[in-house]
């Protein structure tokens, strides 16, 4: 067993667990976004950015960062929040993230974030990209307008559905989840249309059609109880 | 204080021999860095490089023998040498012109490591736009194999070697060691989280030296020459010489080797002929688009890992890219941001986000937009960007901002309440 100081608080934890999991533990929520319970962590988004105080107060991603004995972590502070706040002002201007049109309104956990950490405004520019949808599968449908780029999609096609349909093209702010090398969603040859990615997706970007403004509905959870439900084979 | 005259080490045979031949290698002393090598163990190997305090020159200016001695002592058995000859810093041609001019240096220098840390193979990573540097180390390897330098029981030895060269494709990003190892693989040249550091998981998961082309061309001299030798150049804390790529206004723009320590003013003025027409400098930005922007009243700093990390700057690269009056330094930032947001991978917020922030806030600077608050939001986006990014990409995006920022804030300011001045005029158009 390890022992560790999470918010002043000392709690157990097993070698191997990462920071976040022993947060969970304990009952002590860490923002997340690009985390989901059942995929592989991937440390991307940097919300879940906690401060370890005996590092020199440096920041590590509890998504990835293992537990180690002796460390003290803070996982909420003023510095933290303002931190959070900013990337999440990143989030919201890179696109076009206008809930009162969008399906996931009042269902969607970049909105939920920005409700939790008091992030009520953009004092940025925003950049306003007019980006394509993706409506050529017949039941569900992209909107690279709301896209995180996250990779659940992408992680929850590869690691649990084993398809491989999803992947990114292009890079820095110009990187777009893609289907195989490139083609429209309805004629991907990989797809098996599980509908695992619409579920994973945090936003809109990915929805089911059909659904009106504020009606879609999604069940992250199903990644975890699908993965619970068979040995991991990598 | 003491003068400082070129030092050639590294360059000592590049423009004095046939690349493309083996033997002119030979002839002058070559592979002998190997030969005494083999008739060392290991750990002395490993030990005399530690003992030369020969730090890396890929910029952050690791140990050398350190690493290697962390991948010596590694329990697992397949351990791998990478040469990351991805040099896309701006400003930035010393790697080429080492393995254009003398690949065999840097042969030599991956067989020694690869003898050091237990390797069997090695692989060179060359940024693809060296379409001649590739060419040509790949037919040194193969001169190498012939003289039974690389491959089976390498000079009658048990010990076996080999060497790959593979081309990148034109990522920036790639130069970091992780996203090298990634784009090795095949994947998505996209930064590892560190820690595991390559010592521990490299390629294939496996222990990994990942060393600089400019690190590795030491090595043979070191080990001919031994490390007391060695310490003997450059400073206490930054021995052996440096390669300084120097651009940008000067009369003699070109690269040069120097002991590590040399100030920058002799490196512009003595060595870079000075700046041409008489015209005053205004501003130096050293160690490449990740390095600080210098003024004038720093010239007499001396180049190595030390001082300049005291004066809040880096070494990075080397490079010094020299900027005189006519220069605009909203211009030269904004040249270096939009590089900047054009090569980060995309795959951290902070970095994929913040890169296009401080452009289009530099827009709102250069167009007199007159909203001083604009100057506090850049360097809180870089602030969050040197925390919370991934990788070093993104959190050394906050040297060029804040130090530009910090030597030319009147230039700002200027531009802020009065628009683009007549020398931002070339950046404008680009943009417009």
């Amino acid at each position: 067993m390890i022992t560790l100081k999470l918010d002043g608080q000392e709690v157990q934890a097993r070698k191997g667990q990462t920071i976040l999991e022993v947060a969970m533990e304990n009952g002590i929520r860490i923002p997340t976004l690009c985390y989901l319970e059942g995929l592989s962590p991937k440390g991307t988004c940097r919300l879940c950015l906690v401060e370890v105080t005996n590092w020199n107060g440096k920041l590590v991603p509890a998504c990835v960062t293992p537990v180690e004995e002796g460390l003290e972590v803070i996982t909420r502070s003023e510095r933290l929040d303002q931190i959070r706040r900013t990337i999440l002002e990143m989030l919201f201007l890179e696109r076009n993230h206008i809930c009162s049109f969008c399906v996931s309104n009042g269902h969607c956990e970049l909105q939920d974030l920005a409700v939790e950490l008091g992030m009520d405004h953009v004092t940025f520019p925003y950049r306003y990209p007019g980006l394509d949808m993706d409506l050529s599968h017949e039941g569900f449908g992209l909107d690279h307008n709301r896209c995180v780029v996250c990779s659940r999609c992408i992680r929850a096609c590869s690691e649990v559905e084993g398809a491989f349909t999803w992947g990114f093209q292009g890079r820095g702010v110009g990187t777009m989840v893609a289907i195989d090398l490139g083609v429209p969603w309805g004629l991907s040859e990989t797809c098996t249309s599980c509908g695992k990615c619409v579920q994973a997706c945090p936003t809109g970007a990915l929805f089911e059609k059909g659904v009106a403004t504020a009606a879609q509905l999604k069940s992250p959870e199903i990644i975890r109880e699908v993965t619970e439900r068979r040995p991991r084979v990598f | 204080m003491k003068a400082f005259a070129e030092k050639k080490v590294l360059l000592s045979n590049v423009g004095a021999i046939d690349p493309e031949r083996i033997e002119d290698y030979l002839d002058r002393g070559g592979y002998e860095g190997l030969r005494a090598a083999l008739k060392r163990s290991p750990a002395e190997v490993v030990g005399e490089i530690k003992e030369s305090r020969l730090r890396g020159r890929g910029g952050a200016g690791f140990p050398t023998g350190l690493k290697w001695e962390l991948v010596l002592k590694s329990r697992a058995k397949t351990r791998y040498v990478v040469c990351n000859a991805d040099e896309g810093e701006p400003g930035t041609f010393k790697d080429r012109v080492l393995m254009e001019g003398d690949p065999h240096r840097l042969i030599e220098g991956m067989t020694i490591c690869g003898y050091a840390v237990g390797a069997k193979r090695g692989f060179i990573y060359v940024r693809g736009e060296y379409a001649l540097s590739i060419r040509r180390l790949e037919r040194a390897i193969s001169q190498a194999r012939q003289r039974g330098l690389l491959g089976r029981k390498i000079l009658g030895s048990d010990f076996s070697f080999d060497l790959e060269v593979r081309a990148g494709a034109g990522a920036y990003v790639c130069g970091e060691e992780t996203a090298l190892l990634e784009s090795l693989e095949g994947k998505r040249g996209w930064p590892r989280i560190r820690p595991p550091f390559p010592v521990d998981y490299g390629f294939r998961g496996k222990p990994t030296v990942v060393n600089n082309v400019e690190t590795l061309a030491n090595v043979p001299e070191i080990m001919c020459r031994g490390a007391a030798w060695y310490r003997t150049l450059g400073t206490g804390d930054s021995p052996g010489t440096k390669l300084y790529p120097l651009s940008g206004a000067l009369n003699r723009p070109r690269l040069v080797e120097a002991e590590m320590g040399v100030p920058l003013r002799t490196l512009i003025y003595d060595f870079g002929g000075g700046l041409p027409g008489g015209r005053e400098l205004k501003g130096v930005l050293v160690g490449g688009a990740a390095g600080a922007f210098l003024a004038p009243e720093e010239l007499d700093v001396p180049m190595d890992f030390k001082s300049l990390w005291e004066i809040g700057a880096g070494l990075g690269s080397g490079a010094v890219l020299v900027f005189d009056e006519t220069a605009c330094v909203i211009d030269v930032l904004w040249s270096v941001l939009s590089f900047f947001a054009h090569e980060a991978c995309g795959q951290c917020t902070p970095c994929r986000v913040g890169t296009v922030i401080l452009l289009s806030l530099l827009e709102k600077v250069q167009n007199g937009s007159g909203d001083p608050a604009v100057l506090e939001k850049m360097l809180k986006v870089t602030h969050l960007m040197k925390v919370a990014s991934l990788c070093p990409l993104g959190q050394s995006v906050r040297l060029p901002v804040e130090t530009a920022l910090e030597k030319f804030r009147r230039e700002f300011e200027s531009h802020l309440k009065e628009g683009p001045c007549p020398q931002c005029k070339a950046t404008t158009e680009v943009h417009a």
